[in-house]
């Protein structure tokens, strides 16, 4: 544990991307190779299971800390990580008297399931008493199974690619998908030729870029024609807006993975039949969208049903979903990534012919365009066909891994904006601890004001320490966390959708709103209204 | 009749009304004592200021030509019949409680102190008092502090390891008081010392007082990087980010302050290396001083003033939250209040102006497209 503390520590003593890979490197030197495998699961994402409920570990932690619940509450707020609060707030202690390794910790920390309430306190508050104040910090991030370290998962790889010389994407496949650091080995993970056969398995994914960084500096036709060249090179597709997903078959089993590489096999039932009918050693890439006669529904249709762990009949009834596919990595158990675009392209077109499901496996229909200039002109329908623009794929591309620049470029329309005024402030987490970082913005309903959004993204540092400061000095109530703040401040959110929505106050739910600019120019008096709002819903 | 108090705060400062003097006041007023130097302290326009003789040289760079008296600790001097005598606050050179007293009624201001000796300033001494008026910056248990040989053990350290790698070494800290502090401390047989030209000033205002500081060496468009690279550079925290600091580059830069002490203020200050050393008083210095001076009532004016008045209350303490205009960031120093001289590179800009990502670190993942 002493060496992983330190590589907390010493990750965030810089902010160098070469000093940080360094760091990787000497911690991968210097563990076990079962600690190593633990870190990698620990920084991909894949968190242990929760033994001690959070709860229980903030009353014990809060116990020790011999100060009341509240203060307690309000520290957390302060930090804005509990791991970090726990550790900050317990007495000092500057030895630290153990030397188990990560895996010994984790080891423990997996037997608990079968112990007695009783047995896990004493095992939590002695394992404290033995850990200094760092590593009282990461075993609490263990404990809470919140993992977010501020290194990409890139950066492992790249350690780790440097270490084993095998190269960076393949190492990045054989860690994705379902396994668990007590059984997958370190010689499994680097032996030259990939023995691994996990059939579950899905290839990293390969993102799109923008091709315009931000909504004011639009792409002329012209420009795409000197950035992408020959608009015969491409093909374009609509960007649909539902769940990324990659589709498996191998071996008469099916599995559904989202881009966060969840397993969501169980969550879209209507997806089996077709994933089922298709040939063993099939891999697709494509959007789950929610269908109705044949047509997608917006993305709030499809929100009702994810993070639902039972899907009700009446679920699968409102938002019934179908798949548009993309892209085919995976033809006759052969990885295909390698084939163009074009050729991939054919395989899929082929697979699509022959499913006896045509209605749930659809194809994503290439846009018919002989210039930029005409796609543009398609492009301003985007928001008609319920896409969020357009995705544009060089002809000749390979699939590739990750986000890269040059073969996918996203094309999305502006985001649709109102003018609105902030009427309530919260404290933000993590870099934005202690700072008035989320805000919930309102429009005008008559006199009043009506709360339609949060956000809490889009400023720079410099705006967010005035507003800050501002939100600090005009309070006019607290409600917990929660701040009624002078309602004066307007800023222009821009959201890529709206719907109506009965959960609302305001009647309407927006998709992914962000705060595009600060309006420093306009009195709160000249906000939009509800009615505003309501006009966008375009019905 | 209800007896006036002997201090109240009104929209302009502290004020004494049967002394008609104002303690660290905000607006103009005739008379002000002033706690000590910083600038959300001591603010221009006064026409009488009393303050420590420690802080005459820097208030006078400060300010200008300001007409000031100043005074010993211990020392009293009789304004309207009202008592004043400033007590050591440990906080910077030449910082100071008042302490007002008339017809056996004693007050005790704080202004901004901290309990540890950080070997520069003179040590807090506590003042016993009727009422007592307190500043609370880092008044959460969060905030508890490691003595400074240990912190400076680590920066010390730190820079011998930039100095091999070929690396500059760049400190950061207010240039009153964190500046001399770090300065006094640093391992002189490492390298040299250079310093921004603000710090300089500050520097400078401290040697003309007489307070003896370890050498240092004002960069100038002329100091040779590779010299620079081999010593350590002292800067205040407006020259982060600025064109002045980049042209030191590759450099590794440490920040110094009290907020360094939670991940996330340090991420969002994008300091490679973070520091936890304060001027001002941790948690349990904060409770113990307050109760050092065994008072009937605690005044908290600046910090987080809500909950720490709150748990004051709840350990038996009766204490009452105040509203005033002093800062409690430490990171951001305020403006000198004179430009600084001809050809000095000191730029105003701030650092963290690039934009924030929807979802922060770069461990969160990109967009969700």
């Amino acid at each position: 544990m002493k060496a992983f503390a330190q590589l907390f520590l010493s990750l965030d003593e810089t902010n160098k991307t070469n000093e940080k890979v360094k760091v990787l490197k000497h911690y991968f030197n210097s563990v076990p190779d079962t600690d190593k495998m633990h870190m990698l699961a620990l920084f991909t994402g894949r968190k242990p299971k929760r033994q001690i409920n959070a709860t229980q570990i903030r009353t014990w932690a809060t116990e020790i800390t011999n100060i009341p619940v509240w203060l307690f509450e309000e520290s957390y707020h302060v930090v804005g990580d509990l791991a970090e609060t726990m550790a900050l707030l317990m007495p000092q202690n500057t030895d630290s008297s153990s030397n188990k390794t990560l895996t010994d910790w984790i080891g423990e920390l997996n037997e608990l399931g079968n112990k007695t309430e009783d047995e896990r306190k004493l095992w939590l508050i002695e394992s404290w008493e033995m850990l200094d104040t760092q590593e009282r910090f990461v075993f609490n991030k263990l404990l809470t199974g919140s993992f977010r370290v501020g290194v990409s998962q890139n950066l492992v790889v790249k350690a780790l690619a440097d270490i084993t010389k095998l190269d960076a994407a393949t190492l990045t496949h054989r860690i994705m998908g379902n396994w668990l650091p007590e059984t997958y080995t370190y010689d499994q993970l680097t032996q030259e030729q990939g023995a691994s056969d996990d059939i579950s398995r899905p290839y990293p994914f390969f993102l799109a870029y923008p091709i315009q960084e931000t909504s004011e500096k639009q792409k002329s036709a012209d420009e795409l024609k000197t950035a992408l060249g020959d608009a015969h090179e491409w093909q374009a597709e609509w960007k649909w807006d539902g769940i990324r997903a990659q589709l498996i078959k191998r071996d008469g089993k099916i599995f559904i993975w989202s881009r966060g590489e969840d397993l969501a096999t169980d969550k879209f039932p209507e997806l089996h039949p077709f994933l089922n009918a298709l040939p063993n050693g099939t891999v697709l890439d494509g959007e789950i969208l929610s269908f109705q006669n044949g047509l997608p529904m917006p993305f709030n249709v499809l929100q009702t049903r994810i993070g639902r762990k039972n899907l009700s009949k009446k679920i699968l009834e409102d938002s019934p979903v179908a798949l548009i596919a993309y892209d085919c990595l995976e033809y006759a158990g052969e990885d295909i990534r390698s084939k163009t675009q074009s050729q991939r392209r054919e395989i899929l077109e082929q697979l699509q012919a022959a499913t006896p499901f045509p209605e749930i496996f659809r194809i994503s229909a290439l846009i018919p365009f002989s210039s930029w200039d005409e796609l543009a002109i398609i492009r301003e329908d985007s928001r008609a066909m319920i896409a969020e623009g357009i995705m544009l794929k060089r002809k000749s591309a390979t699939y590739q891994v990750g986000r890269r620049r040059g073969d996918w470029w996203k094309w999305k329309i502006d985001p649709l904006s109102v003018d609105a005024v902030m009427i309530y402030a919260q404290k933000g987490h993590g870099r934005r601890a202690d700072l008035y970082t989320d805000y919930t913005f309102a429009v005008w309903d008559g006199d009043k004001l009506v709360p339609f959004a949060k956000a809490y993204s889009g400023l720079t540092d410099a705006e967010i320490n005035k507003v800050d400061h501002f939100i600090k000095r005009n309070t006019l109530e607290k409600f917990g966390p929660v701040r009624t703040v002078k309602p004066e401040l307007v800023f222009e959110i821009g959201f890529e959708g709206i719907n109506r929505s009965t959960r609302h106050k305001s009647g309407i739910a927006l998709r992914f709103p962000r705060i595009l600019r600060w309006r420093h120019d306009k009195p709160k008096e000249e906000a939009d209204t509800l009615d505003n709002l309501r006009a966008l819903l375009g019905d | 009749m209800a007896k006036k108090p002997l201090l109240e705060f009104t929209d302009r400062g502290i004020y004494c009304a049967k002394g008609k003097f104002y303690i660290d006041p905000w607006k103009p007023v005739d008379d002000a004592v002033i706690t000590h130097a910083h600038a959300d302290h001591a603010y221009i326009g006064h026409k009488h200021y009393l303050a420590h003789h420690l802080s005459k040289q820097v208030l006078l760079y400060r300010l200008g030509d300001i007409q000031l008296q100043t005074v010993e600790y211990g020392e009293s001097v009789m304004k309207n019949g009202v008592e004043v005598t400033l007590y050591p606050a440990g906080h910077v050179i030449g910082s100071a409680q008042i302490r007002v007293a008339y017809q056996g009624e004693v007050w005790v201001v704080s202004g901004d102190y901290k309990t540890e000796d950080d070997g520069v300033s003179t040590p807090f001494e506590p003042v016993k008092c009727h009422h007592f008026i307190s500043e609370c910056t880092f008044g959460m248990p969060v905030y508890q502090w490691k003595p400074q040989a240990q912190i400076f053990d680590d920066v010390n350290n730190w820079w011998r390891g930039n100095v091999s790698n070929g690396v500059a070494t760049v400190i950061v800290g207010y240039s009153l008081g964190k500046s001399q502090r770090i300065l006094q401390n640093l391992d002189l047989s490492i390298g040299k010392v250079y310093t921004h030209g603000v710090i300089e000033n500050t520097n400078e205002a401290l040697r003309r007082n007489g307070i003896i500081l370890n050498p240092t060496e004002r960069i100038t468009q002329d100091t040779p990087k590779e010299d620079i690279r081999k010593g350590i550079v002292i800067a205040p925290p407006s020259s982060v980010g600025t064109p002045w600091m980049r042209k030191f580059g590759p450099y590794s830069f440490g920040y110094c302050s009290g907020w360094m002490a939670i991940r996330g203020a340090k991420r969002r200050r994008a300091a490679d290396r973070g520091f936890v050393l304060s001027d001002h008083a941790d948690w349990d210095g904060l409770v113990s001083a307050i109760d050092a001076t065994g008072c009937e009532c605690v005044y908290l004016t600046h910090g987080y003033t809500a909950s720490f008045t709150r748990y004051l209350n709840e350990i038996g303490f009766n204490a009452r939250e105040v509203h005033t205009l002093y800062g409690d960031d430490e990171g951001e120093e305020a403006a000198p209040t004179q430009p600084p001289p001809e050809g000095e590179e000191f730029t105003e800009a701030g650092n963290n102006n690039q934009k924030v990502s929807p979802k922060g670190g770069d461990l969160e993942g990109a967009d969700a497209s």
